[in-house]
């Protein structure tokens, strides 16, 4: 009886988590519908004009896509030479080391800082900066964004990579050391097409972070509604453009708004997706 | 289960048949009450203060949750508060959407700074087609020669200009661009009024708050926020050419200024480009708007009465005194007038709340 209620009660909690994605993806569909069907599904994606001029309100969710794929793809070059050096030294040059478990403590507590605080150093410290140097003259935009959303991908990054620089054969290693080869022709001959795929996927794990970051861009991208021309100008993203308008939105900008969201949603769960698909891959090699 | 199933029930029956109605009458009328309202960031400073003022004198607690001006709006739509925070009037098109009758209590008087981030310049001069320029993208340097014109006296930098603006829909926004489409018909043609405009130069930034920020962060940056922000972040702000040519500070004075002409029953009115003398031309009012029936959401007689305590407190003189002393000014005497005839409108269930 105690085992049936226990399997029971199991049963529904396992189930309110598929039910809860389902509902959301259901929410936005319904809600998204209008815009999609205003402006078609196409051009909602490929149209650049965020018009709020009444009766002639025009929506198109491409400055967003643009703004959220750029400051994603800058963070992650910017993330690379910080990240793959940390995981390197603890997964594989100081692996079991005091040094090493510090060091990937430390890294792991950057994930832990609220994106607020992100947001504020990067508003008050970063962006005088940028200005200072001249790289840009008002200080926000993509750059800036990217930089910020670059430190806050690290920890996630890093350990996940140093996990499977540590799952590479010792065997492998040491058959390559007797052949003569040094710590560097190891690492590149040996971990890297070893725990490639891993690495890769730790990667790809971090980009999903960075697309739906919200606070951090909002207070750095610049907030407008253009595709932005170079990465030093202002720009919006996805989902920075969903909190700053989501209060005011009503009838057709509130579902376009919604249909960000969703296409959002789909971006980050394709992402997620070749993430997963390359851990098992590289769990089965 | 079943047992649980139907106490349940019966608490919801009950719950919703003593919605309406039921009221228990004391010696000052009712017990104290919570109140919720939300809306406007603009005169969120000053209402901090009232709602605490009026919270010591009648035990009620206000929450206030600076939402912005439209998102005030669709809460009281989506009737989870009991009043909403504007610095827009509802358009007579919004009125209708919103299908129950609504009045418009003006609260207080504020202004739309021009604040500037400039080393060395302690006094600008600004006239409203030269603002309508600079945030159309049409004015670009601080040297522009009209800006010259304007500045005899100062040493304007040959420096690009940032506009800051906001991100997010907002009063103040409605207020500035209302002002912009008076006075430039470039404006009015290409840009308009509106709680959101497609500003086509510069940075944005959410709320006041983050407008202010920017500006104080930002060399050779301008922007529009709400005076007590300006203040707030000891950042200059410019003088503006009114309608009369005069060049005007924001004060209370002048500001209070704008409001000496007609103003209609319900109070919807615009106040920027006023052609009063002395007065400061984005200049605004901002409403509290409540419904004129008050029985609705299970909300009780008591919250009904109470709500109406705290209009009328705000309409007092010893709460209007409080705006001056927080950076807006009070309302003129016909406004108040105004205001408590329509308060006296208010029903609950059909029947007067003030009597």
């Amino acid at each position: 009886m105690n085992d049936k209620l226990y399997k029971a009660i199991l049963f529904i909690a396992a189930m309110v988590m598929p039910i809860v994605c389902g509902g959301v993806v259901y929410a936005l569909v319904t809600d998204a519908h209008s815009a999609f069907e205003h402006f078609g599904f196409l051009r909602f994606l490929t149209s650049s004009e965020w018009s709020y001029t009444e009766g002639a309100e025009q929506y198109g969710a491409l400055p967003f896509i643009t703004g959220t794929l750029m400051t994603t793809a800058l963070a992650l070059v910017f993330c690379i030479p910080f990240s793959l050096p940390v995981a390197l030294f603890v997964g594989e040059y100081f692996k079991g080391t005091k040094v090493a478990s510090v060091l990937g403590t430390v890294t792991d507590l950057l994930a832990g800082i609220p994106s607020i605080i992100y947001g504020l150093w990067g508003f008050y410290t970063l962006r005088p900066l940028i200005m200072a140097l001249g790289i840009s003259s008002q200080g926000s935009g993509i750059l800036t964004a990217s930089v910020v959303l670059a430190i806050m991908i690290v920890p996630y990054a890093a350990s996940l990579s140093a996990e499977f620089i540590k799952m590479v054969p010792n065997d492998l290693k040491e058959g390559a050391y007797s052949l003569g080869a040094t710590r560097a022709e190891v690492i590149r001959k040996v971990v890297y097409p070893v725990a490639g795929s891993g690495i890769f996927s730790s990667y790809v794990l971090a980009i999903g972070r960075a697309l739906g970051e919200t606070m951090t861009v909002t207070m750095l991208i610049g907030n407008t509604n253009n595709i932005p021309e170079s990465i030093t100008s202002t720009g919006n993203s996805m989902a920075s453009i969903i909190a700053n308008q989501f209060g005011e939105a009503s009838d057709l900008r509130f579902s376009s708004l919604i249909a960000i969201g969703l296409v959002l949603f789909l971006i980050t769960a394709i992402i997620n997706m070749i993430g997963k698909m390359m851990i098992k891959r590289a769990r089965i090699s | 289960m079943k047992k649980i199933f139907q106490s349940v029930m019966t608490l919801v029956i009950a719950i919703a048949m003593t919605a309406c109605g039921g009221n228990t009458n004391k010696e000052n009328g009712r017990e104290p009450q919570e109140l919720s309202g939300a809306g406007a960031t603009f005169p969120l400073p000053f209402y901090n203060v009232v709602f605490e003022q009026f919270g010591q004198m009648k035990g009620d607690f206000v929450a206030y949750g600076g939402i912005g001006s439209g998102g005030g709006v669709r809460n009281l739509k989506d009737k989870i508060v009991d009043f909403a925070g504007s610095d827009a009037f509802l358009s007579d098109k919004e009125m209708a959407e919103i299908k129950i009758p609504v009045i418009h209590v003006p609260t207080c008087m504020g202004a739309v700074v021009l604040a500037y981030n400039l080393e060395g310049v302690e006094s600008l001069n600004l006239s409203g087609d030269v603002i309508a320029d600079i945030f159309a993208g049409e004015i670009k340097m601080w040297n522009d020669a009209r800006l010259v014109a304007l500045n005899p006296d100062v040493t304007l930098p040959e420096e690009a200009i940032i506009p800051v603006f906001r991100s997010d829909g907002s009063g103040t926004t409605f207020v500035f661009t209302d002002y912009l489409t008076k006075v430039s018909p470039m404006w009015k043609e290409k840009y308009g009024t509106g709680k959101s405009v497609n500003f086509p130069v510069g940075q944005a930034a959410k709320g006041n708050p983050g407008v202010a920020g920017v500006i104080a962060q930002t060399k050779n940056a301008i922007g529009y926020v709400g005076s007590e922000y300006a203040f707030a972040q000891k950042i200059p702000y410019a003088q503006i050419a009114n309608q009369r040519g005069e060049l005007v500070k924001p004060t209370a004075a002048s500001i209070s200024a704008a409001a000496s002409g007609e103003i209609p029953a319900d109070t919807r009115c615009s106040i920027t480009n006023s052609d009063a003398e002395g007065a400061y031309p984005i200049s605004t009012f901002t409403w509290m708007i409540i419904y004129k029936e008050q029985c609705y959401a299970g909300r009780s007689k008591e919250q009904a009465m109470a709500t109406l305590d705290l209009l009328k407190y705000i309409l007092s003189d010893e709460a209007q005194t409080i705006t001056s002393e927080v950076h807006y000014a009070p309302l003129p005497s016909k406004a108040k007038e105004l205001s408590m005839k329509n308060l006296k409108t208010v029903t609950y269930e059909g029947v007067a709340v003030w009597q």
